[in-house]
């Protein structure tokens, strides 16, 4: 595993917000067809690092990166690099639920629609239900692929959000707590997905859910206050982890 | 012992509370409901002014109308139609219903008890029906305002001659013709259908109802996308710098700018600069529509703030450009609020005078304008106009036309709901 190149290599991430710091240089590497999980405490930057990797940070206004952070040999912070393009390869699925106020089928077929995927009606049908089948989320929703996305459940939501995203093909799929608001139920779902679409993706999620980071990733990174504390295998981390802070952590003693 | 003093004293806060509570909860509903009396007595008082406004007294007399007045063929002739004595047609026909009277003030008091336009009735009668020539038929033709205002019981039939509008002689006249059943009262189209006028019984909404419209199309083609735009550059794509938020203070403070200013401004600019048309619909909605810019440019942005920036993330996280997102999400997500603006900002335009005064739209039309560079005047500017008239009977007219004011922007109103609930979506 080690052998290969990293799929996301970040060196020296610096994020300022209005010139106070909120990463202090974050160095991660992340491997392909891995699933990376990202924790801590609430406001340790571990959401701001996830939104470097696709400049979702861009739209902030007042918010300064520096560093340098690669997806395989693109500088993501290459002023040449169209950053629309980027985000095609780099998907996002969020906290919240947040289809869009269309249809099923519309809000799957968004993505391909503006990038241009496709040449007619039966393309568009064939991603839109390749999608929701790799998402999870087709046996639910074949029959009524025109109704309102927001009738759906918010676990199916979520689901189709995760459909939404990798409808353009994207190498990378960013997840910025995906289940914190699901249910136990649709959380084991959500999960499950996860470890599916590792085949085909690189993930990388944060979570406040420690048990959810030991269930489905490989690699797990503790933040604190802007600083990757320590990254490994994830198993190392739960069972024994090199740093007292990660230590106190993960067994509940702080955060 | 302490305990129990403690639960007295806390029964006894929460009595006041509930008090404190009660009182205001009273205080509320007094403003409701004094709010509600006031819009009451208001509409109620108006309602009852105008309703005289909207029927009127006619007579119906049976004329001949020789061939030796016009050949069937030259009714589209205006002309030829012209030169037929209409009025004194009618005139004679209504002295022949009193033979009796022969001396010459009496019989121009029978003619003044028509109305001026009643010789119009008649010429609109052949000209609608030329088969009636050489027949004698029956036609209704309208009675002067004081004469409509007696038989409303408007007129006072009491009071002393010299004091009274209409002398003992012609209430006579009318006497007899009521008694033969030849009055009756009929719905006022004439309100609607026709354009203003000095004489009360023939002035109508007309001209100054299809000058609103002009003004206001104009107003929406000027002031919707001029305000979208501004409002979508400042909200979603200016950077937010000094220069940006002067420009927000400015078009704040510019919606409290008094709209006779506007009207100079449009006087100074619009026509002694460009020399556009003096009194058209084009240059008063383009004044209206600079009243109009800073509600719709505020309330679109509102409109746009509120959209969820979820939504947004959505569209940036998976590949859209922000333009896209605001063309694709955003701006159909605010739409119901953007249009919710236009139409309030549309309705406050609609019911503007000051502004008009400058430009020469408070005038006396009687034609109906054609389109936005004819000669026009607006609603509340013939309301205004009709109020000044001396004539008893344009205070219910005046009425009349507020009322019909009221029920147009009403409508404007009720389309508003009608979008806002149509595109409302849920998120």
């Amino acid at each position: 595993m080690m052998l290969s190149t990293p799929k996301i290599k970040s060196s020296g991430i610096i994020v300022e917000y209005d010139g106070k710091r909120a990463l202090h240089g974050i160095d991660l590497d992340i491997y392909p067809n891995e699933v990376a999980a990202l924790i801590g405490p609430s406001g340790c930057g571990k959401s701001t690092f996830l939104r470097c990797i696709n400049r979702m940070n861009d739209v902030i206004d007042n918010c300064k990166v520096s560093g340098r952070l690669m997806i395989d040999d693109t500088d993501v912070y290459d002023p040449e690099i169209d950053v629309v393009e980027l985000r095609a390869r780099v998907g996002m699925v969020f906290q919240k639920p947040n289809p869009f106020p269309k249809s099923i089928y519309d809000n799957v077929a968004y993505g391909p629609r503006i990038h241009g995927l496709t040449e007619n009606k039966d393309d568009m049908d064939r991603i839109v239900k390749k999608s929701l089948k790799r998402a999870g989320l087709w046996d639910e929703v074949s029959e009524r692929l025109d109704d309102k996305a927001l009738g759906l459940s918010g676990g199916q939501q979520q689901r189709l959000c995760i459909a939404r995203a990798i409808a353009v093909n994207p190498d990378i799929l960013l997840m910025d707590e995906p289940c914190s608001a699901l249910d136990p139920i649709a959380t084991s779902i959500i999960e499950e997905l996860i470890n599916e679409l590792r085949e085909r993706f690189t993930i990388v999620i944060v979570t406040h859910s420690m048990q959810q980071a030991a269930r489905v990733s490989q690699k797990t990174g503790y933040f604190h206050l802007g600083n990757v504390i320590e990254f490994g295998e994830t198993n190392d981390i739960f069972t024994r982890p090199q740093n007292e802070q990660t230590e106190a952590y993960i067994s509940g003693r702080i955060g | 012992m302490t305990d129990q003093a403690t639960q007295t004293a806390q029964s006894k806060h929460l009595k006041k509370r509930y008090r404190a509570e009660k009182r205001f909860k009273f205080f509320g509903l007094a403003a409701i409901c004094s709010a509600a009396g006031i819009l009451l007595v208001l509409l109620g008082g108006l309602t009852q002014m105008s309703i005289p406004a909207f029927t009127h007294h006619y007579v119906t007399l049976d004329i001949a109308i020789p061939e030796t007045t016009i050949q069937a063929e030259q009714v589209t002739d205006l002309a030829a139609m012209r030169k037929v004595n209409w009025r004194g047609m009618v005139r004679q026909s209504l002295r022949n219903e009193f033979p009796e009277v022969t001396d010459r003030r009496g019989k121009r008091a029978i003619g003044n008890l028509l109305s001026g336009g009643a010789g119009d009735a008649l010429r609109d009668k052949v000209l609608n029906y030329p088969t009636i020539i050489g027949s004698t038929v029956a036609v209704a033709l309208p009675l002067s305002d004081d004469v409509d205002l007696l038989l409303k019981d408007l007129i006072d039939r009491s009071l002393p001659e010299e004091n009274r509008v209409i002398s003992d002689r012609e209430l006579t006249f009318i006497d007899h013709l009521e008694a033969a059943d030849r009055i009756d009262r009929r719905i006022a189209w004439f309100l609607f259908t026709s354009g203003d006028s000095r004489e009360a019984e023939m002035a109508g909404l007309r001209s100054a109802a299809v000058g609103t419209l002009l003004t206001m199309l104009v107003t929406l083609l000027f002031s919707f996308p001029l305000g979208v735009m501004a409002a979508i550059y400042l909200e979603e794509i200016a950077p937010k710098n000094r220069l940006t938020d002067l420009i927000e203070v400015n078009i704040n403070n510019l919606a409290a700018v008094p709209s006779i200013v506007f009207g100079l401004l449009g006087l100074a600019v619009f026509i002694n600069f460009f020399h556009l048309p003096r009194s058209a619909p084009l240059v008063g909605g383009m004044v209206l529509a600079l009243m109009t810019l800073p509600t719709i440019i505020i309330a679109t942005r509102a409109a746009l703030a509120a959209v969820p920036p979820s939504i947004r993330e959505a569209a940036l996280g998976v590949g859209a450009s922000p333009i896209q997102v605001i063309f694709h999400h955003v701006l159909p997500l605010a739409m119901p609020g953007i249009l919710t603006g236009t139409i309030i900002g549309l309705a406050q335009a609609a019911g503007e005078t000051a502004p008009l005064l400058m430009i020469g739209m408070m005038a006396f039309i009687v034609d109906t304008p054609m389109w936005i560079d004819d000669k026009a005047t607006v609603l509340p500017a013939q309301i205004y106009m009709w109020a000044n008239n001396p004539e008893r009977a344009f205070q219910a007219k005046t009425a009349a036309g507020i009322i019909c004011l009221m029920v147009f922007l009403l409508l404007m109103n009720a389309l508003a709901i009608y979008l806002r609930k149509k595109y409302e979506k849920r998120w």
